[in-house]
């Protein structure tokens, strides 16, 4: 058994590049429960974090009690992290569940049955759309519901009720990935797939905390750095994570100054002569202008903008240059910064430039940082049409028309559709009156708090909050509606490579909680939505219903799943999209051929200016002729809105631990995760902590323009200058509110966004620090990841102890004979495992 | 040759749209993107004012017209408030970007005929930006119009 807290990505099982990553599965049963009490198994995926890797459910007398990774699952080969184990079911089956609906009667939450609250929400629905029509309503959701529910919703509101006001916290956290990928090739869709970390010679992470962020995906890194060949590893970050230790080259750039770095990239790619020149003529577009663009930024340039050494520039550029396959991934460090989507552009560009993509070993990870973020992206539910649709092009708005058969005119296609940030301050200004928020906690993990709660509070706006808990969020709800959770429920979910995943309903939801589905198609009916026909806009009755009217919606665009079934997704591994006729088997990796989906009639957006946002529209892109190629595009510089000053000296930046998720709504109620980082704290530097007279666990106060955190120190390996807060932290477990001990770190932070992405900037504000008390001991983050005391052995190990025991199985023929297959933690097994890939073990 | 006045002209209205621009973007703070963005798009008007200088070396600048003035430009001293003076706003912005855009183009005939490389290559670096700009304003204009003029009191 090995403690999965101390020991976050488990036990090596090296491999050589090309072979197959060994199958290691995962499994955590509840105390006193052997394999054996198990009554069945139920086929799932893990919703904890983007890499969605596959699992089953243990049910016992019709209770979860267990996990198990699934072995045939092409993403996870049988492994699971920290969160997968200890809170997928432990973060769902607890006592604090909401279970009866709520409303709002005399300024208090009472407990009422659902007729009564979704006649509430009706009424005030109805009332408002006779008043001042679809503009009044906006629905914020999530990046946690499945494919059915997405589709719901995005039905209801872009063909019932004709809102361009729909977003979801994707916003938040996969809004770059998608507009960058829209921006260079046509459309959303991940170039790559994780079996390009098998193949690759080099690894780059920009902005990525993979050890924390995607344990799995992180175990599969270091399998291969522990390996015979170990590929080349480069690091863009300002903080010594797991990443930057294991890094040839650790670029520790001052937060908010990526784009700078990613220019000088690019620059020595030209200035060596690196780029494929036969790639870019064919399948490029603008290589001139980007040339032009970067030409100023020089090593010493991007020394003096970025602080990092000129010399690391090169040899970075230099691993990227000149290693024959490369792995990119990009993630929140590039996506929350100031200039997002043009920092995440250049990641594309530089393989475009060596011609580096849809090969074995050559892939883009433009990552996502929730499980089924993908699919709000797909479906329709945030400000994208369904499918991947360019609300531009009227042929696309008349097929979505026609598929719902409604008016096309009620489909919200006249201007960009509404983004979170832009919904929030609607609803600030009284223009927006109805907010159904589903799955999500804005209230915590929206910038700058103080502001949001002032919205959420505002009376004129009416608030329904659809969850599995009473999050902060929902303290502000006029209505709150109990949701299944997983394993409560049926749907399909897709990963951050395109990989869909079946997850059966494993247990009855609780009390008279229901699925996000249901409470969706309930609104439906009780509004009466019909289509042209008159007849029931929907008219599903469960979620396979709904899957197969997402599959048509699907068909000819680049996310087609009309060939992947329930009953096919049942068995076996997840299956990548596109899977249709054509490719009956899903398809590994996309733009093989150098076709990328820009041809005007076909792509998902005609792009924009990435300085400005201002939309290039269809006249000048049809007239760029982009037939089919992908397009290099940039922006100049420019320096974070907020830099440091006198009154504010430091930067701050905000962002994850391994052990939690989100507001931690589900893995603060897994006693092992909860215990490993159980309150806030900030990080500050050796040489900071030292002039402030801050010592380990000194009380701190962080103080922006906007707010103030007071929150235990410690001092840890951050770049000089720069102050770390995990943004996890709110109110729930407190006193429900920042009075008296504020430490939710979007206290501090700005509202502000990327123009074309449209996702907040988290990662660049500047602060005030200064030491308010003496701490009562060390503070409590973690000692075993990027949070780690600069000063090893001054602060107590992180353990899991006994409820965080896992069992590890590796492959059977692997092992010596007579072996049970079953090994404990101990030493590597290291290269003694044959690489192999064995079917599913059971 | 009446260049010259052009390239007053045209000084005088870059100057005139950096000074609205900051306007817009201290008066409507609470909009952040616009906030930044203005603060952003003035400082290209104040770099396009600066790339003229070296041709105004050249060829002099006539800041008085001889032509009289009609259309009197002066430029945002104010702002409006609420979702439809924000639109307002952005629309005399938009008409202040446009006397800039068309300038410019007018500029750039004036030294094709002239066969004015370096006056050519200030204008391919000012003139795409220019109507950038205009394309932004666009853009965010037609994303709050229906909620100003349809939802909001
Ligand atoms: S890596 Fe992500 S998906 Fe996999 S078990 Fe961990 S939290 Fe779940």
């Amino acid at each position: 058994m090995v403690d999965r807290i101390t020991d976050i990505w488990g036990t090596r099982t090296p491999f050589a590049r090309g072979e197959s990553w060994p199958v290691r599965v995962d499994q955590l049963l509840a105390d006193g429960v052997g394999e054996a009490d198990v009554d069945r198994w139920v086929q799932s995926a893990c919703v904890l974090c983007s890499n969605g890797c596959g699992m089953d459910i243990a049910v016992k007398d019709g209770a979860m009690v267990g996990v198990r990774g699934r072995a045939v699952d092409a993403v996870n080969q049988g492994r699971l992290g920290p969160k997968g184990l200890l809170a997928s079911w432990q973060g769902v089956a607890t006592k604090e569940r909401l279970t009866r609906p709520m409303i709002r009667e005399n300024g208090r939450l009472v407990e009422t049955d659902w007729d009564t609250a979704m006649e509430r929400i009706v009424a005030r629905s109805r009332s408002l759309l006779a008043d001042k029509g679809p503009l009044s309503h906006a629905f914020y959701t999530s990046g946690q519901l499945f494919i059915e529910e997405y589709y719901a919703l995005g039905v209801i509101g872009k063909g019932g009720i004709g809102t361009p006001h729909m977003d979801g916290n994707t916003r938040l956290c996969t809004a770059t990935a998608a507009a960058a990928m829209k921006e260079s090739f046509g459309s959303d869709g991940q170039p790559g797939c994780y079996t390009d970390i098998d193949e690759c010679d080099a690894l780059f992470l920009y902005g990525h905390n993979m050890a924390e962020t995607q344990t799995v995906l992180w175990s599969r890194v270091l399998d291969r750095v522990t390996g015979p060949d170990r590929p080349a590893v480069v690091c863009v970050d300002p903080r010594e994570t797991e990443v930057a230790r294991l890094a040839d080259v650790h670029l520790a750039l001052k937060p908010g100054t990526n784009l700078a770095l990613m220019h000088g990239l690019v620059r020595e790619l030209f200035a060596h002569g690196w780029n494929d020149e036969d790639f870019v003529a064919h399948h490029t577009l603008n290589v001139e202008e980007l040339s032009a663009a970067v030409q100023p930024w020089t090593p010493e340039e991007v020394a003096r903008t970025c602080g990092v050494e000129a010399d690391d520039v090169r040899r970075a550029a230099g691993i990227f240059g000149t290693s024959r396959r490369v792995v990119s991934t990009v993630l929140q460090g590039f996506y929350q910064s100031s200039q997002a989507t043009a920092s995440s552009c250049q990641v594309n560009n530089l393989h475009l430039l060596r011609g580096m993509i849809g090969r074995p070993g050559c892939g883009i990870l433009q990552m996502n940082g929730q499980p089924t973020a993908q699919n709000n992206r797909e479906c329709g539910a945030d400000g994208d049409l369904p499918g991947f649709r360019n609300w531009e092009n009227p042929d696309h708005v008349n097929e979505l028309a026609a598929l719902w058969n409604v008016d096309p005119q009620v489909i919200p296609h006249w201007a960009p559709p509404t983004h979170a940030m832009q919904i929030f301050r609607y609803a600030e200004q009284g223009s927006i009156g109805f907010l159904w928020i589903s799955a999500t906690n804005p209230a915590v993990s929206m910038p700058e708090l103080p502001r949001i709660r002032k919205i959420l509070a505002s009376p004129g706006l009416f608030v329904v909050v659809q969850d599995l808990y009473m999050t902060e969020t929902a303290q502000y709800a006029d209505v709150v509606l109990p949701a299944a959770g997983w394993g409560e429920k049926t749907g399909t979910f897709t990963n951050a490579s395109r990989t869909v995943h079946l997850s059966d309903q494993a247990v009855e939801p609780p009390g008279e909680a229901r699925s996000d589905l249901d409470i969706f198609l309930d609104y439906s009916r009780r509004m009466d939505f019909r289509n042209k026909g008159g007849a029931p806009l929907l008219d599903w009755v469960g979620p396979e219903d709904a899957y197969r009217a997402w599959q048509d919606c699907s068909r000819g665009r680049p996310c087609d799943y009309t060939g992947i079934s329930y009953s096919k997704l049942r068995g076996g591994s997840g299956i990548q999209w596109p899977c249709n006729e054509e490719h009956p088997g899903g398809t590994k990796r996309l733009y093989g051929d150098g076709i990328f989906p820009s041809n005007p009639d076909y792509c998902e957006t005609y792009g924009h200016d990435l300085l400005t946002g201002a939309t290039v529209g269809p006249q000048a892109f049809r007239a760029m002729a982009p037939a089919g190629r992908a397009l290099f595009k940039t922006a100049p510089y420019s320096p974070p809105h907020e830099e440091p000053d006198a009154d504010y000296p430091f930067r701050y930046t905000t962002g994850r631990t391994v052990y939690h998720f989100h507001t931690r709504t589900k893995t603060a109620r897994s006693k092992p995760l909860n215990r490993a980082a159980p309150d806030a704290w900030v990080e500050l530097s050796v040489s900071d902590a030292g002039r402030l007279g801050v010592a380990e666990g000194d009380i701190v106060s962080v103080r922006s323009r906007r707010g103030e955190i007071v929150v235990p120190a410690r001092v840890g390996d951050i770049r000089s200058g720069t102050v770390f807060a995990p943004f996890h932290y709110g109110y729930w477990d407190e006193c429900g509110s920042p009075d008296g001990r504020p430490r939710a770190a979007n206290e501090l932070t700005m509202t502000d966004w990327d123009p074309v992405s449209k996702q907040p900037v988290f990662k660049s504000a500047a602060v005030h620090v200064e030491r308010v008390a003496a701490g009562a001991g060390p503070s409590a983050a973690p000692t075993t990841t990027a949070s780690r005391p600069a000063s090893a052995g001054s602060v107590p190990v992180t353990v899991g102890g006994p409820e965080a025991q896992a069992q590890e199985t590796f492959a059977p023929e692997a092992l010596p004979a007579g072996s049970a297959g079953t090994v404990s933690a101990g030493p590597v097994l290291g290269a003694a495992v044959p690489a192999t890939t064995v079917g599913e073990l059971s | 040759m009446k260049l010259p006045m052009y390239l007053g002209l045209l000084h005088k209205a870059e100057a005139t749209l950096a000074r609205s621009y900051r306007q817009i973007a201290e008066g409507h703070g609470a909009e952040p993107d616009i906030h930044f963005l203005c603060l952003t798009l003035a400082k290209q008007c104040d770099a396009h004012q600066q790339a003229l200088q070296p041709v105004v070396a050249r060829y002099g600048e006539v800041s008085e017209d001889d032509e009289p003035e009609r259309l009197h430009a002066d430029g945002l001293t104010e702002t409006r408030s609420g979702p439809v003076g924000l639109l307002r706003d952005l629309q005399d912005l938009y008409l202040l970007a446009n006397l800039v855009d068309i300038t410019w183009t007018m500029v750039q005939q004036a030294a094709q005929g002239l066969r004015d490389t370096e006056l050519l290559d200030v204008v391919g670096r000012c003139e795409s930006e220019a109507s950038t700009q205009l394309r932004w304003l666009t853009t965010r204009m037609k994303q709050a119009a229906p909620q100003a003029l349809i939802a909001a009191d």
